[in-house]
């Protein structure tokens, strides 16, 4: 087939994306700024975000390698605005970096191309080839303060583990081709639809292990932790926020079309994996006295929650995925900005142990409200963004009558709430903390204050009024492909 | 709209106390204090014109509601901002308010630190109560439901006492909160489940009261939701086996916490099952009437003999109120027109008799600094004219004739009677344990030998007025319930007849849905 212009308009944000990487690159080769090179980046993802707009009048589109559906722009927006979140915090967090910092927004910015050729994805190529272009750059940006023990340990223990999760995803890619002889999605869907038998089987649970490294869902989740506690904070924003959307887009995709996965035997194994992952994320964080660990199983618990969407996928099933993942990502970058801010500038390990937060708010109180709001919005209590996540995931449950998925939630919820409450009553506190780092005192009208606020507006203003994000989503997931 | 500013006015008036904080302690004690009595003033207005009789109960069309507000909220599953006022609500709101003052007031020398952040808890807390009682549609009621735990754990947490042996005041705000969270989800599949069985017969999504309420529902299933229901309403009454939470909390919260908790917090689960426990699933209510009438029995001896063996005042205080909740519970399964009104002027009963006793040993702690009552005795004579309240709320609490518990258990037992006489044997023997919990409190800390002779400051005119309007009162509704029943005659006449005659419930197809 030969590209259109149409196409190429399709395919905007992408080439956007690229284009001000490789314009970042130059710019670090020609002369080293850092605010220059931050305001590019930026202004590269804003462009891209806008071109949404435009892309979305020519949806749904189909090339040989990607598929711009509702499915792929809502994805897209969500990196976006992860991206966009993530520099501005990154400026911030690397102003007193001693070392190269410009490379950072290099990295971030072929990671998102990544994530977004990922999340687009209707061929098995672009399905691996955007998974390794968005873990590569990020062994660099968790390794990026290497001087640092941990953060190269997190570098090294994410690239080890990713390294092999990459092998089963590409066993399971070539059991899939072997039994089809195809490679992209619409023909392994025709070529599996008939004889769908055990190697098939087995390569869709190979992809599955591949693809629930990414998204670090039990027991897969080993890593997930270290890593979010070593690296720096704004590239554990990225891996929590971006990284697993996109994983978690194309892995609802396979699901939804590929009949390989929607087998019986393959359908129990994502119910045990949805509870395992709910009850032992919620388990394991209880007594975690590291807010990033702490926020590590957190979100390990609700890709729990969410791969109740994976094992439904009919019905409410989409919706369900998009609405939650916009209130989780809402979520996250706020609990994850709020830490990356106290944190700033870069001075050593990031402050992110819990005594570090005692008493904040009578010293912080603005700073501390998006943090509570955000804890509150992760518990799922209602006038929060995380009660409509929450409620939509239950109402699916409901609607499909899976009760021990339902079952699972709330005993997950439950546990849930002594450690978000833990974090909460920490910063109201009135003993003061040991060791005391402290954002920068004009960091409210600072470009990352104003995100973190901003996400905070965000969170409650969907907690109250969620029917326009409803909407938008419900419009998205009536144009998907396939 | 006036319903909307009875939710508005409480959540408004905290944030200007959180800002007033900066001019001093004394801005937002003010603030509060003319916040709730605005909301007094508004819910007595109300009371005043509003005319609380039921329409002709023949005409189907007419409404129920005294006064009605709806908004489109989340029309994807037609969840609305829909609020409704009848005579239960409020006689409930009225009580909000007003204990909402006297929490207010009981806590102006108890808090000194951060004192606008603990009113703008307050304040919520009690917009929260409004919203559950104001609330018609389920998801709504379900939203101001949690949302009035969280600053609720924060005054216990932030502002509680340490406890004896080791409890502590956030293990206690936890405890509380956990419960009452897990609890509430069970309600949220619960909502679900008939929101998508109603969805399942009829092709429309809805959360609203009176369109659920024609649900057609099979047996087995409306068991099952009901019970979803049940559970929640459960822990924060609290009904026996789920109590856990009770005496902690109570004991570890500062006094307006208690007074809240006691007050008007355990009065949402009475509230709720009356409001939709029961017209809800009236047969599976029918059905599990014989179970919930044990487990109030049960609650009755089980809450009056723990209290006989605590020895920190506020736990003894809160065993009781399980006691007496044993009462409402009965009341509420008996289903009666008599019982029914009984527990509604019961409830206003034990939420006055707990808020005066939660206030006095308040007082006593902060005359004494302790709240263990091996510590006191012999505090007669030393306080001023603080034991002759504690005498007046505690005969109270055990329902002495001429007080408002009187009348409202009276009619309970009375009313439960012709449904079920052995309940009602069994649950009479209560009130004696009643008497000796009583007494038990009265002895150990106002009688017996003194610990010191010198006199402990008496009361100031504050805490004089609050005792007093207090007990003026109980006794007033204890000799002249009338109001009372007047204003309730018609929302518990509904409940009545939903809840005999389900029949007429399954008969009304969902025809009229649009």
């Amino acid at each position: 087939m030969t590209l259109t212009t149409t196409h190429l308009v399709a395919l905007l944000p992408i080439i956007l994306v690229c284009a001000t990487a490789i314009l970042v690159m130059l710019g670090i080769a020609w002369r080293r700024h850092h605010k220059a090179t931050t305001i590019a980046a930026a202004v590269g993802l804003n462009l891209a975000l806008l071109s949404l707009l435009i892309v979305w009048q020519v949806t749904p589109i189909e090339t040989p390698l990607l598929v711009i559906d509702g499915l792929s722009v809502f994805a897209m927006v969500l990196i976006l605005v992860s991206a966009l979140a993530c520099t501005t915090l990154a400026h911030a967090y690397l102003e007193h970096y001693e070392g190269p910092v410009e490379e950072f927004y290099l990295l971030l910015l072929c990671s998102v191309a990544g994530a977004m050729v990922l999340a687009s994805s209707r061929h098995l190529a672009t399905l691996f080839f955007g998974l390794e272009l968005l873990s590569m750059p990020l062994y660099g940006m968790l390794a990026y303060a290497f001087h640092e023990r941990r953060s190269l340990e997190a570098g090294i223990k994410y690239l080890i583990l990713s390294a092999a999760a990459t092998a089963f995803l590409l066993f399971g890619m070539a059991l899939l081709y072997a039994q089809s002889g195809r490679l992209d999605l619409p023909g392994l869907t025709a070529g599996l639809a008939n004889n769908a038998d055990v190697w098939a089987l087995a390569g869709a649970g190979m992809m599955l292990v591949g693809l629930g490294f990414k998204l670090s869902i039990v027991p897969f989740h080993l890593w997930a932790p270290d890593v979010y506690e070593g690296g720096p904070g704004p590239a554990a924003i990225f891996l929590a926020s971006a990284s697993k959307v996109a994983a978690f887009v194309v892995l609802l995709r396979l699901v939804m079309t590929t009949p390989a996965f929607q087998g019986e035997w393959l359908n129990q194994t994502l119910t045990v994996l949805a509870l395992l992952t709910m009850i032992v994320g919620n388990l394991l964080a209880l007594n975690q006295s590291d807010l990033k660990r702490l926020l590590a199983y957190s979100s390990i618990a609700h890709f729990g929650y969410l791969m109740v969407t994976l094992v439904v996928s009919d019905g409410l099933a989409l919706e369900t995925a998009g609405v939650y993942l916009i209130t989780y990502v809402v979520t996250v970058l706020a609990a994850f900005g709020i830490v990356t801010l106290i944190s700033s500038p870069y001075g050593g390990a990031d402050a992110s142990a819990l005594h570090h937060y005692r008493g904040l708010f009578w010293r912080r109180p603005y700073l501390t409200a998006v943090l509570t709001i955000s804890m509150l919005s992760l518990a799922g209590i209602p006038s929060t963004a995380g009660f409509i996540g929450k409620f939509y995931i239950i109402a699916l449950g409901v609607d499909a009558q899976r009760w021990w998925l339902v079952g699972g939630v709330i005993l997950g919820s439950a546990i849930g709430l002594y450690y978000y409450l833990r974090v909460m009553v920490t910063l109201f506190l009135t003993e003061a903390g040991m060791q005391r780092r402290d954002a920068p005192h004009n960091w409210g009208i600072r470009a990352g204050g104003v995100v973190v606020l901003g996400l905070a507006l965000l969170m409650v203003v969907l907690g109250l009024y969620p029917a326009p994000m409803v909407e938008w989503v419900k419009l998205l997931a009536a144009t998907r492909i396939g | 709209m006036t319903l909307v500013w009875l939710i508005l006015i409480p959540f408004i008036g905290g944030l200007l106390c959180w800002q007033a904080e900066r001019m001093g302690d004394a801005a937002p004690r003010w603030i509060a204090l003319g916040t709730m009595g605005l909301e007094l003033l508004l819910t007595l207005w109300l009371w005043w014109g509003g005319d609380f009789q039921l329409p002709e109960i023949a005409s189907a069309q007419a409404s129920q509601w005294a006064l009605e507000f709806r908004a489109p909220w989340i029309p994807r599953f037609g969840i609305e901002i829909h609020l409704a006022l009848d005579g239960l609500s409020l006689i409930l709101i009225a009580l909000t308010s007003l204990l909402g003052v006297l929490a207010v007031l009981c806590s102006w020398k108890e808090i000194i630190g951060r004192v606008g952040f603990f009113h703008l808890n307050l304040l919520w807390i009690l917009g929260g109560v409004v919203g559950v009682f104001l609330a018609i549609d389920l998801f709504l009621f379900f939203f101001f439901w949690e949302l009035m735990l969280v600053p609720m754990y924060f005054l216990i947490a932030l502002w509680g006492h340490s406890g004896t042996q080791g409890k502590t005041r956030i293990g206690a705000a936890t405890k509380f909160f956990i419960y009452t969270q897990a609890s509430g989800l069970l309600m949220l599949v619960a909502i679900l489940g008939l929101a998508f069985a109603h969805h399942a017969a009829t092709g429309v999504y809805s959360f609203s009261y009176d369109d659920l309420r024609n649900t057609p529902l099979s047996d087995e299933l409306a068991m099952w939701l009901m019970l979803g229901f049940f559970i929640a309403f459960a822990v924060k009454l609290p009904v026996v086996p789920l109590h856990g939470w009770l005496p902690d909390a109570h004991a570890q919260a500062p006094t307006a916490g208690s007074v809240d908790l006691a007050g008007i917090l355990l009065k949402t689960a009475a509230y709720g099952m009356l409001r939709f426990t029961l017209p809800l699933f009236p047969e599976a209510s029918q059905a599990f009437a014989p179970v919930a009438m044990t487990l109030g029995v049960v609650g009755i001896f089980y809450g009056a003999l723990l209290a006989c063996g605590q020895q920190d005042i506020k736990r003894l205080i809160a065993y009781t109120s399980i006691s007496h909740m044993g009462f409402v519970l009965i009341g509420i399964y008996a289903g009666t027109q008599l019982a029914l009104q009984g527990v509604v002027v019961l409830m206003v009963a034990h939420a006055f008799s707990a808020a005066g006793l939660f206030i006095m040993s308040g007082q006593i702690y902060e005359r004494v600094h302790t709240r263990d009552m091996t510590q006191m005795g012999g505090l007669w004579g030393r306080l001023g004219s603080l034991p002759g309240f504690s005498l007046c709320f505690v005969a109270a609490s055990l329902g002495m004739p001429g007080t408002a518990n009187f009348i409202g258990e009276f009619m309970v037992l009375f009313g439960t009677f012709p449904v079920a006489p052995w309940v009602v044997a069994i649950a009479s023997v209560g009130l004696v344990l009643a008497a000796i919990y009583s007494l038990f409190l009265m002895q150990r800390v106002h009688y017996g030998p003194a610990k010191g002779d010198e006199p402990l400051e008496g009361l100031d005119r504050r805490e004089y007025v609050m005792l007093l309007g207090i007990l003026a009162l109980v006794l007033f509704f204890g000799l002249y319930p009338q109001p009372l029943l007047d204003t309730s005659g018609a929302a518990m006449h509904e409940i009545q007849r939903l809840f005999t005659d389900p029949a007429l419930t399954t008969t009304i197809l969902p025809t009229g849905v649009s």
